[in-house]
């Protein structure tokens, strides 16, 4: 990782212009980046955030539900609460996997062009 | 932590008798955090060293530091206790805290990395009017700070002088000295470079040694999860209602909303935590940023399976009347468990416990190093810097205004965490967490990710957020009120919930929209434009 940037706080990029910025904010290219971001990261925010409080709920009103037993005595509480740990480890693999094919490429792209002061 | 800790069983009896083991182990941690510290200093030149470490840490360093500033003694002896004590609902706390870290991974992370510099304030004032905004988030930077500090050192005091069998009054205050004296000389010295070295061989000790205690545990009953968890149940006296939610939570419907209202606040708060945030700026790139989240996801989760197992094993080994004899709370639940996997009368039970009791310490110190580290910097870049001097601060001036800060939160805190030394401190990390889920994340995701967002949007939902949750604690139970209060003898509570979050959070981030739409201000859309891009691409950043 180290080897990725020279020291970024010594080095002086060129500073694109207000102008620069807001001519990429609107570029086609970028409105690509942004959606490609938003269309991944809000709708599993939800997700997972649906998830965790239905957790919660059930651990709050469905005692009976999660006393169930499983196997062994591993019941549905023990279960779910796993599960919460599984599907956060899932999540945290399928963002760095979508960020490194879908967003690295095209955001590199944007930066290299506007600070090589194109 | 818990309310005054008149059975000091553990103390009084096995313990002190380990006391030299444990106070050598201590002094060898102290001492070699110290040489780290000192080396660290050397290195630290300029203010990019000193708030972020030079930026040059690798994504999996990071990633360590990340979990050892995250892995807090509540984390490790809370949360092991609360399961000893509580089975099933002391496992709810430690999923809160995990899947938290999604949010910093999708929404927090990267952005904050490519457009801040030092402080989460960065981000928030970018483009606003800098000096009320940087005040705000100064102003809240610090409160959850010294509410997460004083909970720490206070716990600090309590854990060790039960460990080492100090309970007279002076000694306890001379630990919180002790603590609070350590804790500045590694910021002052160390900067950001000196405290994630320190970070970083703590979050190793601590992973080290709950995996050891793990396997311990395991081996006892043959890699059995079932006949453990069976064991823990039968043993605790409680039967199968130990493997179910409810014990804690479950009494009332009050408690059951408060439950609610702590389960909202653990996965919203970390991402406004701001002694995490500054962690991203020590990488050299978002992407770094955003692998060191992943590295921390996969420790801190791996620690908690193993909390798992040591609070299920504390459960099945030892009586609930020991456990509880030790420390109301069960905060020595861990520590407990690490002589009676050793032998009570052995001279393995002697070093398990010395070890283990030295890690808790480490812990601790190298969390409060942390969370000084975070209100320092964010005195000095956010209100010294860009408030009083309006941008005219030299370098140098900043980073002694930085050290001084330290030292000024570090007396602070010493003050506070010695008046703090008996009282009940539990709810001052949920609240750390509740106000920063009710004041920063709101205020972070608008400025990000909402054009219309403005300077008093920002205002009205980092102030309304802060004086709602901290005016909820004030007057619910965790004040006043009950025996387990901070001030038993009086009542002035009316708000039922321990934890403000259910109704602070949804405040802050409504605050944010009404502030925004009440305002005549225009949004600066030049400056969103740079915002924006530079967030998800990395132009410019530093």
């Amino acid at each position: 990782m180290a080897t990725d940037a020279p020291p970024p706080s010594k080095t002086e990029h060129r500073l694109p212009s207000t102008e620069e910025f807001v001519a990429v904010q609107e570029s086609a290219e970028f409105g690509e980046l942004r959606r490609s971001y938003r269309s991944f990261a809000f709708p599993l925010t939800v997700a997972f955030i649906a998830w965790y409080l239905l957790f919660v709920l059930l651990s709050s009103y469905a005692g009976d539900f999660m006393g169930t037993k499983l196997f062994g005595n591993v019941n549905v509480a023990l279960g779910l609460g796993l599960a919460q740990f599984l599907t956060t480890f899932l999540i945290a693999w399928w963002t760095a996997r979508h960020a490194a094919d879908r967003l690295d490429p095209k955001a590199e792209a944007i930066k290299s062009r506007m600070e090589g002061g194109a | 932590m818990s309310p005054a800790i008149t059975h000091v069983h553990l103390a009084a009896g096995e313990a002190s008798e380990h006391r030299p083991l444990i106070i050598t182990l201590f002094a060898v941690f102290v001492a070699a955090t110290l040489v780290i510290t000192v080396w660290a200093g050397r290195q630290t030149k300029d203010a990019a060293d000193f708030y972020a470490g030079g930026r040059q840490f690798t994504a999996f360093q990071n990633g360590l530091a990340v979990s050892g500033d995250y892995m807090s003694a509540a984390s490790f002896l809370g949360i092991a206790g609360a399961i000893a004590l509580f089975g099933y609902d002391g496992f709810l706390y430690s999923i809160g805290f995990l899947v938290a870290w999604l949010v910093a991974l999708l929404l927090v992370a990267e952005p904050l990395r490519n457009s801040g510099r030092y402080t989460m304030g960065d981000v928030l004032a970018y483009r606003m009017r800098q000096r009320p905004v940087r005040t705000a988030a100064g102003t809240s930077t610090i409160v959850v700070s010294i509410f997460y500090l004083l909970a720490q050192m206070a716990g600090a005091g309590v854990l060790v002088s039960l460990l080492l069998g100090i309970t007279s009054d002076g000694g306890k205050i001379g630990i919180v000295a002790l603590v609070g004296v350590l804790m500045i000389v590694y910021v002052t010295i160390g900067g950001m470079k000196g405290t994630t070295w320190v970070q970083m061989v703590k979050a190793v000790l601590l992973i080290a040694g709950a995996l050891l205690l793990t396997f311990l545990v395991l081996l006892k009953f043959h890699f059995n999860i079932s006949d453990l968890l069976g064991s823990a149940a039968d043993n605790s006296g409680k039967g199968s209602a130990f493997l179910e939610p409810g014990l804690k939570y479950g009494a009332t419907g009050t408690t059951k909303l408060d439950f609610i209202s702590l389960g909202i606040a653990l996965v919203l708060g970390t991402a406004g935590l701001p002694h995490i945030l500054i962690r991203f700026y020590t990488v050299p790139t978002a992407k770094a940023a955003r692998k060191s989240v992943i590295w921390a996801i996969g420790l801190i989760g791996a620690f908690y399976l193993m909390t798992l197992a040591l609070g299920f094993g504390a459960a099945a080994l030892i009586k609930p009347d020991e456990i509880i004899a030790s420390n109301k709370a069960g905060n020595t639940a861990a520590p407990l468990l690490a002589l009676h996997l050793g032998g009570v009368d052995s001279n393995w039970g002697a070093i398990l416990l010395a070890t283990i009791s030295a890690v808790a310490f480490a812990t601790i110190l190298a969390v409060v190093a942390g969370l000084t580290l975070a209100s320092s910097s964010s005195f000095a870049h956010d209100i010294y810097a860009n408030v009083i001097k309006k941008g005219t601060a030299t370098e140098k001036q900043e980073l002694g205004a930085a050290r001084w800060a330290t030292v000024g939160i570090g007396a602070v805190s010493i003050v506070l965490g010695a008046l703090a030394r008996d009282l009940n401190v539990a709810g001052l990390v949920a609240l750390a967490f509740a106000v920063a889920a009710s004041a920063n994340l709101p205020t972070i995701l608008y400025s990000l990710f909402w054009k219309r967002f403005t300077t008093s949007g920002a205002l009205w939902s980092i102030y309304g957020g802060l004086v709602t949750a901290v005016g909820l604690v004030l007057f619910s139970p965790v004040v006043s009120g009950k025996p387990t209060s901070m001030f038993p003898d009086v009542d002035f509570h009316w708000f039922p919930l321990e934890n403000p979050g259910i109704i602070s959070i949804p405040v802050g981030f409504l605050l944010g929209v009404v502030g925004t739409l009440l305002s005549k201000e225009t949004p600066d859309s030049g400056k969103y434009a740079e915002l924006e891009v530079r967030s998800l691409t990395g132009t410019g950043a530093h």
